[in-house]
Parts: structure tokens; C-alpha cells; sequence
């Protein structure tokens, strides 16, 4: 017990004198993430929808995939991400490993199947109430899906934060396709790992407390300005 | 839009070039907290940012062969040499030293601590069958490890349950110790920078089969053109020069001194 109440200390102090590292390493985090995020939504969240619209041969098989994909391990990502993006890899010309874009990748590759199916399964019984009046308007496809996007952010939203949650407390792809630098690519997680490897656990126990803080204010913050949960508003 | 992406990517990717260089060092040397010594100094003599990549002695060796870094600074000489044997290394240049210890439960069931050589240390530890983390990561501290129990005429393989192959780095590996009560085998460095020694001590130091030189190894540039060659040779200067003999002789963690340099 007392390892715990010295993290809750740690944690204190760190965020009360605004820890320059810190302050440095969340920023980092929630630059990853949140790009990771946004780039992950914009490809997850029409792939998601069209699915659940569109009847093909091989749709069941694709979702199958998709949500088999949900439980994609992240050093196994990491993995293949380095290997891509090492020198000697097909992409490693840009130089990308061991630098934040390379973070960025890999954690889109991991989010993109979770925010996709979450989507699809959302999406598939709102499109089952307005199938009926979106043929009959005579609507494109790309009608229908904007439509479905929009009269279903709240779900979205859903979906969109199960995927901010996955990356904010990822620590196997980024360790090894970031490599963990101090002051380039360290980020809360890693940091993590680094302290409980040090035997540090009262600052590597605060650090965790920092990161559990920190999703939280983010998905209070998206709540909030989304104005969900309020009153006559479901 | 594949150029225009492309193009974006590769921006991305040489803004960090400017005056900085990568340097695969092992956990041992991090853990110590030299680096946070040195990393500093090296960036105000210099002008160098010098990024740290802490990894085992064979992840460093591969980021090496990839030319993923600009250079390494490890602890395994047989490696090393083969490395630059190969032609992945322009040459090897000894820094410094420190030496390897065996840590373990306070008590000391395997009487370790009247142990005359390393060999002996192991042999007790083997007659009595106390437990023993391995880190079997491939890193430097591993395969000194193994060259000492070969010493020692035993063959890790064969043993039972008692020894256990962890396969993580040197603090990680020491948690594990202390928390199994085994023995262990650490270099100095980390052990006196190490944060959860409970019930666990030194135990056996000062045998010279425990030397461990670490060496700097500067990435071929004629292989992997894009390598920062010339910080990776300023870099070699200053880890050669008086400024970083002193840094390095001068270290001390609780009044200890850890590291002496020894470049030629």
C-alpha cells in the first residue's frame, strides 16, 4: 500500500509544480494520440458506415475481419511498422523511424479496425430506421453516408473515444517504433516503463495517475462540447 | 497526391537531422545515469543533440547493421569486433569501464559472498540450486553472463526451474530478483542506481573475469550514405577528450565511483 500512496504523492507534486519534463511528455501524448485520432476517424468512421450500407459479395467475411482485426497486438504492429520503416525497410528512405510521425502510424493502424467496426455495428441500426426514407428520397450513396454520419455522431463519438483510449495507453507499438528518446519521443507510457524499469515505482505509479487524469479530462472535454448527457438531449 | 505525401513524409522526417545524431546505447549505461551526465555536456561543448536510443547490446547491433542510428557505445567485444568485421562499423574504440557484480537475497543461502572467483560464485549457485534471473536478452550484461557460466564448465540449458530467463532489461530483471529472492548478475552501475533493493545486497565484486569495457562504434558511412558521419566523429572526440575523462572519472552515485575511463 505504501508504494501507492507514495505514487498518489508523486503524482501530486508533479502536476502542482508543473514538472517541466511533464508538461513536455503529456503534450507529446496528446500530439500522438489525438493525430492518431483524427486520422484514424476520417478513414474509420465513412469505411464504417459504408459498410453497414453497402451490400456486397464478401461483406460478412470483411466484417469478420474487421472486428478480428479489433484485437490487433500492438507490438506486433510496432513490429512490422519498424521493419517498414527501418532504413533498410521499403519506406525507410524518409527517415521516419524513431520520430513521433512513425508513433502517429502505428497507432492508426491499431485504432482504425476498433473506431471502424464500432462504427459499423452503430451505424447498422441506424441505418435500418432510415433505410426505408433514404431510398425513397432517391439519395446518392455518398448522401446516405453523411447523412447516417451525422444524425449518428453521438455513437461516433463513442467509437471515436474507445479509439483515443486504445492509443493514449498504448505502450507496445510506440516503444519500439518511437525507441523511447528523451525530449523526441518519449511520451507518458513509455516513460512508464522506463521508471518501473529503474525501480522508480513511486514517480513511474504518478505518471500513470497523470496519464488516467489526462483521458479522463479529454473524454469529459469532448463531452462537454458535444453537449451530450444533458438534459432532453439523449 | 502519392508525391505530395511523400514529399510531406520525408520533411517530416529530416526536420530532427539538423545537429542531432542518434546513439544506440545499452540499458546498462542509461541506468547508470551517466548519460544524464554526459548528454548535457556534450550538447554545450559541442552543439550536439545527442539522441538516446537505450536498448540491449543486440538491438543496438542490429540498429547498427540497419544504419537506423549514427553510431552505438555497447559492452560486448566479441560482437563488436564482429560488427565492424563486417563492415557495418567504420572501427571500435574503447571509452571506458566498469565491472559486473553478483547480487542476491541478503541472507545468502548459496554462501556467494565467500566465493574467491566468479566461477566459484556461479558453482555455488548451481550446487544448491538457488533460484538465478538470467536476463537472456541478447544484451552485453547476457553474454557475459554465458561466457561466465562456460568459464564455470556449466551449461545454462540444462539447468531446472530455479533458473529463470527472463528476457528483459537490467532494471526490469533486478525487480524481478528482488522479488524471487534470487541471484543475479548486474553491472555496478545499475545496481547503485537502482530504486527497489530490498532485502537484496551485493553479494561478490572485484573478480577481473568481470571487466567490462565499453567501446564506441561509429556506423559505416560507405554502407548507409545518409548516416551523420561527421557528428558521429565529433561525438568521438569528445568521449576521448580530458573534459569527458573527467565527467566520466568523476561520477559517483552514494560516494562510489563507477566508471573509469580508459581511451586510448
Amino acid at each position: 500500500m505504501s508504494d501507492i500512496w507514495a505514487g498518489l504523492e508523486a503524482a501530486f507534486w508533479l502536476i502542482v509544480t508543473l514538472d517541466g519534463d511533464l508538461v513536455e511528455i503529456t503534450a507529446r501524448s496528446l500530439h500522438v494520440s489525438l493525430s492518431a485520432l483524427i486520422i484514424a476517424s476520417c478513414i474509420a468512421l465513412p469505411f464504417g458506415t459504408w459498410l453497414a450500407i453497402r451490400r456486397f459479395r464478401y461483406r460478412r467475411t470483411a466484417i469478420a475481419v474487421l472486428n478480428a482485426l479489433m484485437g490487433l497486438p500492438p507490438v506486433v504492429v510496432g513490429l512490422i511498422v519498424y521493419l517498414l520503416l527501418s532504413r533498410t525497410g521499403p519506406l525507410g528512405v524518409f527517415g521516419l523511424l524513431f520520430t513521433p510521425t512513425a508513433m502517429i502510424i502505428a497507432q492508426v493502424i491499431i485504432i482504425t479496425p476498433l473506431i471502424a467496426s464500432i462504427t459499423h455495428q452503430a451505424m447498422r441500426e441506424l441505418w435500418a430506421e432510415y433505410h426505408d426514407l433514404l431510398i425513397s428520397l432517391n439519395t446518392s450513396k455518398r448522401q446516405r453516408i453523411m447523412t447516417l454520419i451525422w444524425d449518428g455522431r453521438r455513437a461516433l463519438l463513442t467509437a471515436a473515444l474507445a479509439g483515443f483510449g486504445r492509443a493514449i495507453g498504448e505502450v507496445g507499438a510506440i516503444m519500439i517504433v518511437g525507441g523511447n528518446i528523451d525530449h523526441a519521443t518519449r511520451v507518458l507510457t513509455t516513460a512508464i516503463a522506463l521508471e518501473t524499469g529503474k525501480g522508480d515505482f513511486a514517480l513511474a505509479l504518478g505518471l500513470g495517475f497523470v496519464l488516467i487524469a489526462l483521458a479522463l479530462a479529454v473524454n469529459i472535454l469532448i463531452h462537454s462540447l458535444s453537449q451530450t448527457e444533458q438534459e432532453g438531449r439523449w | 497526391m502519392m508525391r505530395f505525401l511523400a514529399t510531406l513524409l520525408a520533411l517530416l522526417g529530416s526536420m530532427a537531422q539538423a545537429d542531432t545524431m542518434r546513439l544506440a546505447v545499452t540499458t546498462s549505461f542509461h541506468n547508470s545515469g551517466l548519460s544524464d551526465v554526459l548528454i548535457p555536456a556534450i550538447k554545450e561543448d559541442i552543439g550536439l543533440e545527442v539522441q538516446l536510443l537505450v536498448v540491449g547490446t543486440g538491438q543496438a547491433l542490429r540498429l547498427g547493421q540497419g544504419g537506423d542510428v549514427d553510431a552505438i557505445l555497447v559492452h560486448s567485444k566479441a560482437a563488436e569486433e564482429a560488427f565492424v568485421a563486417d563492415g557495418f562499423g567504420t572501427h571500435r574504440r574503447e571509452i571506458m569501464y566498469n565491472d559486473f557484480v553478483f547480487i542476491g537475497p541478503k541472507a545468502d543461502g548459496a554462501g556467494v559472498k565467500d566465493a574467491i572467483t566468479a566461477r566459484e560464485a556461479l558453482q555455488r549457485i548451481k550446487a544448491r540450486n538457488a533460484p538465478f534471473v538470467s536476463r537472456a536478452d541478447d544484451s552485453g550484461t547476457h553474454k557475459k553472463e554465458l561466457v561466465l557460466w562456460a568459464d564455470a564448465n556449466l551449461e545454462p540449458a540444462t539447468f531446472g526451474a530455479w533458473y529463470k530467463a527472463v528476457g528483459a532489461g537490467m532494471g526490469a530483471s533486478l525487480n524481478t530478483a528482488s522479488g524471487l529472492g534470487a541471484y543475479i548478475l548486474a553491472d555496478r552501475a545499475s545496481w547503485l542506481n537502482f530504486g527497489n533493493k530490498a532485502g537484496m545486497a551485493l553479494l561478490f565484486a572485484g573478480d577481473p573475469a568481470l571487466f567490462n569495457q565499453y567501446a564506441y562504434l561509429p556506423v559505416n558511412p560507405e554502407r548507409h550514405a545518409h548516416v551523420n558521419a561527421e557528428a558521429a566523429t565529433a561525438l568521438e572526440v569528445w568521449l576521448t577528450s580530458s573534459r569527458a575523462s573527467a565527467l566520466i572519472n568523476d561520477y559517483q552515485i552514494d560516494g562510489e565511483a563507477l566508471f573509469v575511463f580508459n581511451a586510448q
